[in-house]
């Protein structure tokens, strides 16, 4: 009754029947401060102080603050994967689909028409090995710089810390990534291929594969929320870069001049470092992991950096 | 002695228009733009997010310029202004989405910001899903939302389709269950831009009395409305902006009643240049605008009733192919009465000529005695040519409407219509079924 008579302040109801509540006259007395008292005084007085200025410089990562949305970060990780295959037959089995569909394409093309050379192990699993990490790090890519355009809506109208959106992406594509090892693995059974040893430094060159692939997604997604060229560009750019990384071919067919080079690029490591563990057909690859793990490093920071220093305009280029 | 919660010093936003894009005349300046065209627009790209502080070019619009204000702890504060007078910019600030230019905001507690329903719903999840979403994007932990679940669900009313897609909701449904998680929110201090505008009738009264609940339990709250009547019941205080500048603050009565009047009353110019409320770029410019009786003299006091021509002239450089204007009646709370417009009665203006006069006839004013004030806009082609906010105003001062100089109370009334009275008498008599007994005790 009291809603209502508020909402219609003139109506039959208020003068008929909540008459004594308020005084036409004085249409505010009870809100405002009134209540206020009634408060717990001993309430310590609210922690949060936050400085509103304008934004210059460079900044690292505030982790009390992602702290507090680590809630939001996870419920994001599980809506990506759960809406990329909402509405779809098979659901999470394209995670698997993609890699393997590649793999077979590859193998033919690759492995028998024009006979590329494999270190040794049947070009099947030497591609599918390659594939695994690739098609993790070309998807965070992709999806990266979509990502903030996707979520342009939610950028103007809520705050929360930005570098939540990319992030979540990389953690989304670790299911994928995982679900994609899995039939790794088993295809690795089916060849009867032991792992060697070195399969305990799998959790380095996955930590290299991911912070390579937030640290150039960061770049990126920050440049394309003002320059959409890179979103235009990414599908057939991140194809190109497969060709600098040895997905179809062994980093073995890079003239040795150039190999330190190459290991620029920190998927060459991951790759080259899996082909090693998995499959054996090298020892582990260290000058290309070390190499690959200072520029990944390298990269992830830079990108944190200019990504902090850009997301305070993204609401308004967005 | 309250504490100040949140305290705004000399705060000031530029954003940078798209400046207007040159016109090639030959082919050679054709050829030359089209080569140059990616480095101008990487340029411009580059602009969007540099501005330095002393840059005075004509495609900076400073939304807001130099704002002090200092809030103190349990106010409920609204803001009134025109669209495009900063009151959206300043909470977007004030939430943290977007960077002041100059200045600098302090704020003590937990802000919540409201600057629309349902952010980050997405249409695949369903309703419980998106509660989470939801609910984690505004700030909560997922703590809190699980030991609120039932009751965001009760207050929304869409417990049944809690497992379904939220795509396959009404947008009704959406609302409210939007609106619900906002509702739980705990903050110290909440942010709402304009999220009444939203939902029926029953739902908006629900919103308010929720919005009221917080107001009364002393937390602080910035509200941003256009509905007069609401700033006026939840706000203690109000502040009105125009073009970007603080220019009245205080009590909520008195600041609406000046913001209203202002609104009315500076109509003696509306057509010169200098007017606030117009925004023109174009070809085309009203010049002049009037209201006939149905005499056909010009006046600014109508009768209820009787038939009314509003006329306006314009000069247009150029003829123009297609023209369109809307024109809006709001009466003297600053509610939207009616809306005309060109369009909804297929009337199309193909030549536009160099000048004109494009009037409309009323037949029968609706309009009860009251002020009223006349806002307008043209377009060619979908693009403003020219909008005057204040472009008429007028009185209606006598009704012959319903045939008689009878009028309904004004306070229960902001339009006329037509109708008749109709008695048939039915005589009562005993129901023809002996079966049918109405009053029949249970017994």
């Amino acid at each position: 009754m009291l809603i209502r008579s508020r909402f219609c302040p003139k109506s039959i109801d208020r003068t008929q029947i909540t008459p004594p509540i308020h005084h036409p006259e004085d249409p505010m007395p009870k809100y405002g401060h009134a209540d206020t008292d009634s408060r717990k005084m001993n309430e310590p007085a609210p922690p949060h102080r936050t400085v509103i200025e304008p934004h210059t410089g460079w900044k690292l990562i505030n982790w009390r603050e992602l702290r507090e949305y680590k809630d939001l970060f996870l419920f994001l990780i599980w809506r990506n994967i759960k809406v990329r295959y909402a509405q779809s037959a098979i659901g999470i089995g394209w995670a698997v689909v993609q890699p393997v569909a590649t793999m077979i394409v590859f193998t033919i093309i690759f492995g028998r028409l024009m006979g590329v050379e494999s270190d040794g192990a049947p070009y099947a699993v030497f591609a599918f090995v390659a594939l695994v990490p690739w098609t993790y790090f070309s998807n965070c890519l992709t999806d990266g710089t979509a990502s903030m355009i996707t979520n342009a809506q939610i950028i103007s109208k809520i705050y929360f810390p930005r570098l939540i959106l990319p992030m979540a992406i990389i953690g989304a594509r670790l299911v994928d990534f995982l679900i994609a090892f899995v039939i790794l693995c088993l295809l690795l059974a089916a060849y009867r291929i032991m792992p060697t040893s070195d399969v305990l430094f799998l959790p380095l060159l996955v930590l290299i594969m991911t912070l390579s692939a937030a640290g150039l997604g960061l770049w990126l997604t920050a440049l394309a929320i003002q320059y959409r060229d890179i979103n235009y560009g990414m599908s057939f750019g991140v194809q190109l870069l497969m060709y600098a990384a040895p997905v179809v071919y062994p980093a073995s067919a890079i003239p040795e001049a150039y190999r330190l080079l190459y290991a620029l690029n920190p998927m060459v490591g991951v790759i080259e470092g899996f082909r090693a563990a998995l499959l054996g057909t090298r020892a582990l690859p260290w000058d290309f992991i070390l190499i690959g793990l200072t520029t990944s490093v390298l990269m992830f920071i830079s990108g944190v950096m200019y990504f902090r220093r850009k997301e305070h305009v993204f609401a308004d280029v967005a | 002695m309250k504490d100040i919660v949140i305290k705004i010093e000399g705060l000031s936003k530029a954003y940078r228009l798209g400046s207007q894009a040159e016109r090639p005349e030959t082919l050679v300046q054709a050829t030359t733009a089209l080569i140059k065209a990616p480095l101008k627009n990487l340029r411009r790209l580059r602009r969007l997010d540099t501005f330095t502080t002393d840059n005075t070019s004509d495609d900076i619009l400073w939304a807001l310029k130099d704002i002090n204000l200092e809030v103190q702890s349990g106010e409920v504060i609204g803001f009134v202004g025109r669209n495009g007078a900063g009151k959206s910019t300043l909470l977007k600030i004030l939430s943290r989405i977007t960077d002041p230019t100059r200045g600098r905001i302090e704020i003590h507690g937990r802000v919540s910001s409201l600057l629309e329903v349902g952010t980050g719903f997405h249409p695949e999840l369903t309703g419980r899903e998106n509660i989470y979403m939801n609910g984690t994007i505004l700030g909560m932990k997922k703590r809190e939302i699980d030991e609120k679940f039932e009751q965001i669900v009760d207050f929304s009313g869409v417990s049944r389709f809690l497992d379904t897609p939220v795509k396959r909701y009404s947008s009704g449904m959406k609302v409210r269950l939007a609106f619900s998680v906002a509702a739980h929110l705990e903050p110290e201090i909440l942010i709402i831009d304009e999220v009444l505008a939203v939902g029926d009738a029953e739902f908006q009264r629900k919103c308010l009395g929720k919005m009221q609940d917080v107001a009364g339990s002393g937390r602080t709250v910035l509200f941003v409305s256009h509905n007069m009547a609401a700033v006026q019941n939840l706000c203690s205080r109000a502040i009105a902006l125009r073009n970007g500048e603080l220019i009245d603050e205080g009590n909520t009565k008195e600041v609406i009643g000046r913001y209203l009047s202002s609104l009315m009353s500076s109509s003696a110019n509306a057509f010169s240049n200098e007017n606030t409320e117009r925004q023109q770029s174009g070809p085309l410019r009203l010049t002049s605008g009037y209201l006939l009786n149905g005499q056909g003299s010009r006046t600014e006091s109508l009768i209820a009733g009787e038939s009314a021509t509003l006329c306006f002239e314009y000069d247009s450089s150029e003829n123009l192919d297609d023209l369109s204007l809307t024109f809006t009646i709001y009466n003297d709370t600053g509610t939207a009465i009616t809306s005309v417009s060109t369009g909804l009665k297929n009337f199309s203006i193909r030549q536009t000529g160099t000048q004109g006069i494009l009037s409309c006839h009323i037949p029968r004013c609706p309009l009860p005695l009251g002020e009223y004030r006349v806002a307008i806009r043209v377009a060619s082609h979908g693009r403003a040519l020219d909008q005057i906010g204040n472009a008429l105003r007028f009185t209606v001062e006598d009704s012959v409407f319903f045939g008689t100089t009878k009028v309904p109370d004004r306070q229960y009334c902001t339009v006329y219509i037509d109708h008749e009275w109709n008695l048939k008498k039915t005589i009562l008599k005993k129901h023809p079924n002996p079966q049918y007994q109405p009053h029949k005790n249970p017994s």
